[in-house]
């Protein structure tokens, strides 16, 4: 196993470092805002290793029998949570020790990586899209629209982000993976909106923009050509660290009681499970919770990181 | 600075309806109350219509909400479900969660602030890097999981404290609750305060002040620190509305029978009435907190006048 682990975690790292580093360049003066960025990241320490740690959890997601060869499902009642981890069986079914059904903590936290990422990134995802298209249009065209979108965010940003998740999930019978990302994504786009809508204000006036519209540039092309790519960088950033947020706001959901449920694989259902058992058998509260912060650790390091090198003031 | 006041208040007229009615249709229109009401029974449906008259519920969603809103300005909140009056419910929740929030902010301000000062003024040292390592960290740890780990090692294993807080929920029991329910804001505050005084501290009028020959503590405390503070502020200002509605965690973590507890209880039982009228009294102390922070603003920075 742990050769295993070890390949996956290499192969997956290769790919994803030959795109984003820039072609080798002598001059410094001629470097773009972004290779400047990867210029500086190369050399952060925090950023090395929250984007390692970034790719093994997404290799779990994405292929978690690579991990292990238990069933994060098999339930051995003979084994129940009493066994205790063994911590020098690495990478064994029984490193983590079992939860009260008798099923492997190993396996499940493997496993759980999936639900509990996809909840992240699809909110992510859908977050960013909306919140990007409000705050763009409130940015760039001003006025009347403006006011209407900014009182439309203020209006959804009053509402306290957790009990509003909250009473719209109690209303679905189900809470499937779907409901628990739109529930999330509903609530959660005002923060992206702002940012985006005041970057947008700033980059509108810009000699580039403006000598776009002199060459008669059509409006969506302004948008999608010069504005939206500008715009981005203080996006991306804001959205790295929410990715970590949702993580934590599913597994808080789960705590609660209302977030995904059985038979669900997710660190959150099994957080919720865990802390009945928590004066006797703390481990399986505990390991699922530790994987959640790590998680969310290697997202908001990512972001820090990512937001120091786009920001020559910080330097 | 009167009329920048009224005209702020008139702005939080739309936003206050909106947030409202969102959470009223959130309750109302995608919940069933009637149904919650009979729990997993199926409801008789003459007896269900019947609630549904009582209760306005078989009117226009937009009628039914200002029915509701006539009746918050002459101060009835309705009847939870269990036939306590909501209003008492508050009256007994809203005490304790108000203090658990101080407690929160008074730990996240001063321990917060005085981090982010150490931290700020010895940018980019060892002891700068760890500090911002250590927020990250603490940001990272979800409240629950802080929250159960501190209850476990200082209620229950060393003594320290007593894990559940009692009914009167004293401030001296709210210490530790207080601390978990700070935590992550706390890392917040350490940063942004780290990062404004690191960007003052090259200031000119720092640099003057300390010409001038005034001692060290006054040039950080009213010169550096009394104009870094707005982002601070702003920030704790947005947070005591979050604080008090994310309190939910905490409160179920140490038993604690305040807001959090009866919204809890409310969505899980689909309990309308305690829900909306709860979130309302939230959305409110949220819009006025945020008034009050632009208030301070011109106080901490002379430069900034309401006319």
């Amino acid at each position: 196993m742990p050769e295993a682990l070890e390949a996956t975690t290499k192969d997956a790292t290769a790919p994803e470092s030959v795109p984003a580093a820039p072609p080798a360049e002598k001059d410094a003066r001629a470097r773009s805002l972004w290779s400047d960025a990867w210029h500086d990241l190369r050399r952060n320490p925090l950023f090395l290793v929250s984007a390692v740690l970034i790719v093994v959890l997404l290799a779990m997601a994405v292929a978690p029998w690579l991990f292990t060869s238990a069933d994060p499902r098999h339930a051995d009642l003979a084994k129940h949570y009493l066994q205790k981890p063994n911590w020098s069986h690495f990478f064994a079914e029984d490193w983590f020790g079992y939860d009260i059904q008798g099923r492997s903590i190993y396996a499940r936290v493997i496993y759980g990586a999936r639900a509990s990422i996809a909840v992240a990134v699809g909110v992510t995802a859908l977050v960013t899209i909306l919140g990007t298209l409000v705050g763009m249009l409130a940015g760039y065209f001003g006025g009347l629209l403006d006011t209407i979108l900014s009182r439309i965010t203020d209006v959804f940003f009053g509402v306290p982000f957790i009990l509003g998740a909250m009473v719209v999930l109690t209303s679905f019978e189900e809470r499937k993976l779907w409901v628990v990302i739109l529930s999330l994504a509903f609530l959660g786009w005002t923060q992206i909106a702002r940012v985006a809508r005041g970057s947008v204000i700033t980059i509108k006036q810009a000699d580039y923009v403006v000598a776009a519209k002199a060459l008669g540039a059509s409006t969506s092309r302004i948008l999608l050509r010069h504005i939206l790519p500008n715009a981005m960088a203080p996006v991306i950033v804001v959205a790295t660290i929410a990715l970590g947020g949702y993580i934590s706001a599913e597994a808080t959901l789960s705590f609660l009681g209302i977030g995904l449920a059985e038979p669900t694989v997710s660190w959150g259902v099994d957080i919720s499970s865990g802390q009945e058992q928590l004066r006797n058998a703390a481990f399986v509260l505990i390991i699922p919770s530790v994987m959640v912060s790590i998680t969310v650790l290697a997202f908001i390091m990512l972001g820090d990181a990512v937001r120091n090198a786009l920001d020559p003031k910080l330097r | 600075m009167g009329r920048y006041v009224i005209r702020r208040l008139l702005q939080m007229i739309p936003v206050f309806i909106g947030s409202t009615f969102l959470i009223f249709f959130m309750v109302y229109a995608l919940g069933d109350p009637v149904a919650a009401l009979f729990g997993d029974k199926a409801p008789d449906p003459a007896t269900a219509a019947r609630i549904r008259k009582d209760l306005h519920l078989d009117q226009p969603l937009w009628k039914q909400y200002l029915l509701y809103m006539g009746a918050i300005f002459q101060g009835d909140f309705g009847t939870a479900f269990n036939g306590q009056k909501v209003t008492e419910l508050m009256a007994a929740a809203f005490p304790v969660t108000l203090r658990l929030t101080l407690v929160a902010i008074v730990i996240e301000v001063i321990i917060g602030i005085t981090l982010g000062v150490i931290s700020g003024l010895r940018r980019g040292r060892p002891l700068d890097t760890g500090l911002l390592v250590l927020t990250l960290v603490v940001i990272s740890v979800p409240t629950f999981v802080s929250g159960y780990l501190l209850q476990f090692l200082l209620g229950v294993k060393w003594g320290w404290v007593r894990p559940s807080v009692s009914s009167d929920a004293r401030l001296d029991e709210l210490i530790l609750p207080g601390i978990v329910l700070a935590l992550v804001s706390l890392a917040y505050v350490t940063r942004l305060s780290r990062t404004s005084i690191a960007e003052n501290v090259r200031a000119d009028y720092v640099r003057t002040a300390i010409a001038k020959g005034l001692p060290r503590h006054r040039v950080i405390t009213r010169h550096l620190l009394r104009n870094s503070l707005i982002p601070v502020v702003t920030f704790i200002g947005a947070d005591i509305g979050s604080l008090m509605g994310g309190a939910i965690v905490t409160e179920r973590i140490f038993n604690i029978h305040g807001v959090g507890y009866q919204l809890y209880q409310g969505i899980l039982r689909n309990n309308a009435p305690t829900v909306v009228g709860f979130v309302t009294i939230l959305v409110i102390v949220f819009l006025v907190a945020n008034l009050l922070v632009d208030l301070l603003y011109a106080v901490l920075d002379p430069r900034i006048r309401y006319a």
